[in-house]
């Protein structure tokens, strides 16, 4: 988006709004959104008729469309045919179904929805002085059976205010402990956990003590550290515990699938825990492991290949100091940093925006990501801008927040651009879709017209004209 | 502490006062008192438009001329800024950067402290506000007690002594605080250790009405005997000096600016109700997070809001916030500014600005306000930095795009008309400085001890990267 056409822009949109407006006139669903506009202040979530129902999945036709597809070229003029929750047709010709709702995008772009592969979106709701909406971490150090899923609250305030914005997917991580749980990847909108979730068991989430930080890389660190060798061996027994179970868990599996092919065996009893761990330690699905030193993600990537994990490294603000490993091993890095301050008092000032060109140019599979708990998820396109302001290509930055984070989740098959047979997350705006200013337009998530209105426009709404 | 150990820790000193300042661009810094020629850029001038193609002259550290092809001496250095934007220096109205002490909050009522004793000129992060093009910094105590220390108004000349830093003539000022942290809802109770008063948002109240109603009697106090003196009565004593209640009578005379930290559209309320009771003005709301709630009676106050473009719900009494508020608040009458009460976020204070424009579509010019011009007044240093006008202080920084957009960063900031960051600098130092690290890291005693790890660095106290409960931070510190 330049800034000179940027009243043509606004004019289009308003044309666009205009039509909108006729649209909606006749639509039952439009007096609900004036009805709840004044909604109450200070509950906590978002009780309201548009988070609360799933809209349906209808057949539309978005025309006369920037259509950015991230994993093709930028389609001009064209048309996305959207039915059944998928993407049935992309190009500048192709056939409109008859009972398709035609809409028109007339100056307007439409991107793939933005992808944060690492929140805690729904498990927490205000985390301070509220813990009674803090669903974050489990007691005790190793939960592998503590799944995110169970627990994303679907009418938590923060959802719509996230996709609003046009994130319309997280991952929701459960926290601390060792092995903190297991993390899901979840649509931004249902009226049920079950009903958000596009990968429900996505990955194990794995804090690998630290120096410094204790298991769970949170609080504050340590006044002094008195011992270091102490301090190392108690790293080593923690890591021992985790590399135990793992082994337990392959062990269980081995035994349970002995016994289902031959009941004469002992039967072994049934343990949720090592249950729940069998599908990571046999390198089914992938294991989150956050590390941010050089240290620690050579360590990561070591015990990632001890145990034969499928691994993704979380954080990674020393990744650029590691690239040739992470490349040779082809791990991924959920990159989360961009927006912290220098870990070390003499780096660079830039270091931690630069990370992700250094992954880029050093052929790193990564993703850029806020790490924010919920609330803020919805700035995500800013730290890809950051990346790009300082060296990442433009493209590479929006690959970094739709199509990279799908395929790092390994669902590179069904989110992340604009292709044929994907699921119909889509975003139309009328501008860049990294840069602030643009404004979103109109929202799909699975074929769903998504309503623009979240507890923020609804609290606009109603104090917008007190005079 | 062996020998072993006192070498090495003496070796890290010297690389963290050598090393590291170098690093951060402080050494051979020429001075820059000349004159300076920024050519063909973009001028954001914030008060008078946006200008084309336009120069700006710097001399002797102020803006001498504004406008298309300036002549400069002949000694003048020229800067080619073709494509560039130049944006007065962003002013950040909420900071806690180079502070080594936040909170005093043993009582309720800390007007006798003053951050200025706890100032750190070699804070790293202030480099990278820098970077950010942000040149000023008000200094707030925290938010740990309703009437708080007094802050100090900052140039960042990064580098200098702490004395160059103060803003000259920038009026005083003092932090108050409402609500959770002043109550200290999220702080917890400590085992025989009683809770301070006050408890509760009517105690917060109390505790403001009867500071100021000791204040009224100080200064009367103080008035009867300049009277007594004026009459020629002889054998008078003086009141005794009180440090806590002199900045209160400041406030009261219209001499000391009040920043009250405040979330909930009812304290809002209650603190303009004890203002107008004891008759003084507070100058800014800051965070005001449900500000837009009582938009026209801040604007009927004639207060300024310094704000969170969108922070929300950490805790309770930010549940409300929305990131609207800017547009309200604005629309409404009030003078808005948009903080970062964070060092991190004091690097990017230029696309908070254009999250106003998103929500609630501000306009450019009154987005860019929001981080220069408006927060100056909140300062009530207008007359000096905030725009783009001949007899200002070359305080600006030149930007590779519009500073509005993700895409753009900073190439040079100068405070003073001299140049305290330059990207291109920053770059060719790199290399050097790489070359300096490496060779500090092998001398004997930095080696790595046998166990195979590096030796700890100092200490530094670091504040967390989102600052919004600063507060609470200092507390769980035992």
């Amino acid at each position: 988006m330049t800034y000179t056409n940027k009243p043509e822009t606004q004019k289009l949109a308003k044309d666009f709004e205009v039509q909108q407006r006729k649209r909606w006139r006749s639509s039952a669903l439009v007096l609900l959104v004036f009805m709840v506009a004044p909604a109450g202040a200070q509950q906590i979530g978002y009780p309201t008729t548009q988070q609360g129902v799933l809209p349906p999945q209808g057949t539309y036709a978005i025309r006369n469309a920037r259509i950015v597809t991230v994993s093709g070229p930028v389609i001009e003029n064209g048309t996305i045919v959207i039915r059944e929750g998928k993407i049935a047709a992309v190009g500048q010709t192709v056939n409109i179904p008859a009972s398709a709702q035609q809409i028109d995008a007339k100056g307007l772009s439409v991107y793939p929805g933005m992808i944060d592969a690492s929140t805690s979106m729904g498990l927490v709701e205000v985390g301070q002085g509220a813990p009674g909406t803090v669903d974050l971490s489990e007691v005790g150090d190793l939960n592998p059976n503590a799944k995110a899923i169970t627990a994303v609250h679907p009418h938590s305030a923060h959802i719509a205010t996230t996709r609003v914005d046009g994130v319309t997917n997280t991952v929701t991580l459960p926290l601390g402990g060792l092995i903190s749980g297991q993390a899901a990847l979840i649509n931004l909108v249902g009226t049920t956990p079950q009903e958000m979730a596009v990968v429900p068991h996505a990955a194990l989430v794995i804090n690998l003590p630290r120096i410094g930080a204790g298991g769970g890389g949170f609080g504050p660190p340590p006044q002094q550290i008195v011992n270091l060798p102490q301090v190392l061996s108690g790293i080593q027994r923690q890591v021992d515990r985790i590399k135990e179970m793992f082994r337990d868990a392959e062990a269980y599996g081995r035994a349970h699938e002995a016994y289902a092919k031959d009941p004469k065996l002992p039967r072994p009893d049934r343990n949720l825990v090592l249950e729940s761990l069998v599908p990571y330690a046999r390198g089914e699905r992938p294991v989150i492991l956050r590390a941010e030193r050089e240290a620690e993600i050579r360590s990561a990537l070591r015990f990632a290949e001890d145990l034969k994990l499928k691994p993704i490294i979380l954080g990674g603000n020393d990744a650029a100091k590691v690239v040739s490993l992470l490349k040779e091993k082809d791990v991924p890095v959920i990159l989360t940093g961009t927006f912290s301050l220098p870990m070390r008092e003499d780096d660079h000032y830039d270091i931690l925006y630069a990370t992700a060109a250094k992954l880029y140019e050093g052929g790193v599979r990564f993703c850029i990501s806020s790490d924010d708990r919920g609330a803020n998820v919805r700035n995500l396109p800013q730290y890809a801008g950051m990346a790009a302001a300082h060296g990442l290509p433009p493209a590479e930055a929006l690959k970094a927040v739709t199509l990279y984070p799908a395929q790092i989740m390994n669902v590179g098959d069904r989110l992340g651009s604009i292709e044929v047979g994907k699921m119909a997350n889509l975003v139309v705006t009328d501008g860049d879709l990294l840069e602030v200013r643009t404004q979103v337009r109109r929202l799909f998530i699975d074929g769903r017209d998504i309503p623009l209105t979240s507890r923020h426009t609804d609290l606009y709404d109603a104090f917008k004209n007190r005079r | 502490m062996t020998p072993r150990f006192f070498v090495r820790c003496l070796l890290l000193s010297v690389f963290c006062t050598v090393l590291v300042p170098v690093a951060l661009g402080q050494a051979s810094r020429p001075a820059q008192t000349g004159e300076i020629l920024i050519r063909n850029a973009t001028v954001l001038t914030v008060t008078r438009g946006t200008l084309p193609n336009s120069d700006v002259l710097i001399r002797n550290g102020k803006i001498a001329g504004v406008g298309r092809n300036l002549k400069a001496g002949t000694n003048a250095r020229v800067i080619d800024a073709t494509g560039k934007y130049v944006l007065p220096g962003i002013i950040d109205c909420h900071s806690h950067s180079m502070l080594d002490a936040i909170n005093e909050g043993s009582l309720a009522v800390t007007s006798m402290v003053r951050v200025q004793d706890a100032l750190n000129p070699t804070d790293p992060d202030l480099y990278r506000a820098l970077a950010g093009g942000t040149t000023t910094l008000n200094l707030l105590h925290g938010s740990a007690n309703p009437i708080g220390g007094l802050n100090t108004v900052v140039k960042i000349r990064h580098g200098r002594p702490i004395d160059e830093f103060i803003f000259p003539g920038a009026p005083p000022g003092i932090k108050f605080a409402l609500g959770e942290n002043v109550k200290r809802s999220n702080s917890p109770n400590l085992p025989g250790v009683q809770r301070r008063y006050p408890n509760t948002r009517m105690g917060v109240e109390e505790v403001l009405r009867d500071a100021f109603a000791r204040a009224r009697d100080y200064k009367l106090s103080w008035d009867e005997y300049q009277k007594a003196v004026g009459r020629g009565e002889k054998n008078l004593i003086p009141p005794r000096r009180d440090i806590q209640l002199e900045p209160l009578v400041e406030i009261l005379g219209g001499k000391r600016l009040v920043h009250a930290h405040c979330y909930r559209s009812d304290e809002i309320l209650m603190l303009i109700s004890v203002a107008n009771e004891f008759g003084f003005k507070i100058k800014t709301f800051q965070h005001a997070l449900e500000g837009y709630k009582v938009a026209k009676e801040i604007a009927q106050h004639g207060a300024g809001a310094s704000i969170f473009v969108d922070n929300w719900g950490y805790k309770i009494e930010a549940y409300d916030s929305i990131p609207y508020n800017a547009a309200i608040m604005a629309r409404s009458g009030v003078n808005v500014s948009i903080n970062s009460d964070s060092d991190e976020r004091a690097r990017r204070l230029n696309t908070e600005a254009a999250k106003a424009m998103r929500y609630g579509n501000v306009s450019e010019e009154e987005a860019l306000k929001m981080i220069t011009w408006n927060p100056a007044w909140q300062l009530g240093i207008q007359n000096r930095v905030g725009s783009i006008e001949v007899g200002k202080d070359a305080d600006l920084a030149i930007w590779n795009g519009h500073p509005l957009s993700v895409y753009s960063r900073v190439d040079t900031t100068f405070v003073d008309g001299e140049i305290f960051f330059d990207r291109q600098q920053d770059l060719a130092r790199r290399e050097e400085l790489q070359k300096e690290r490496a060779q500090l890291e092998q001398a004997e005693p930095n080696r790595p001890p046998g166990a195979g790890a590096a030796p700890q660095a100092p200490q530094r106290r670091r504040r967390p990267a989102d600052e919004t409960d600063i507060w609470r931070e200092e507390l769980e510190q035992p």
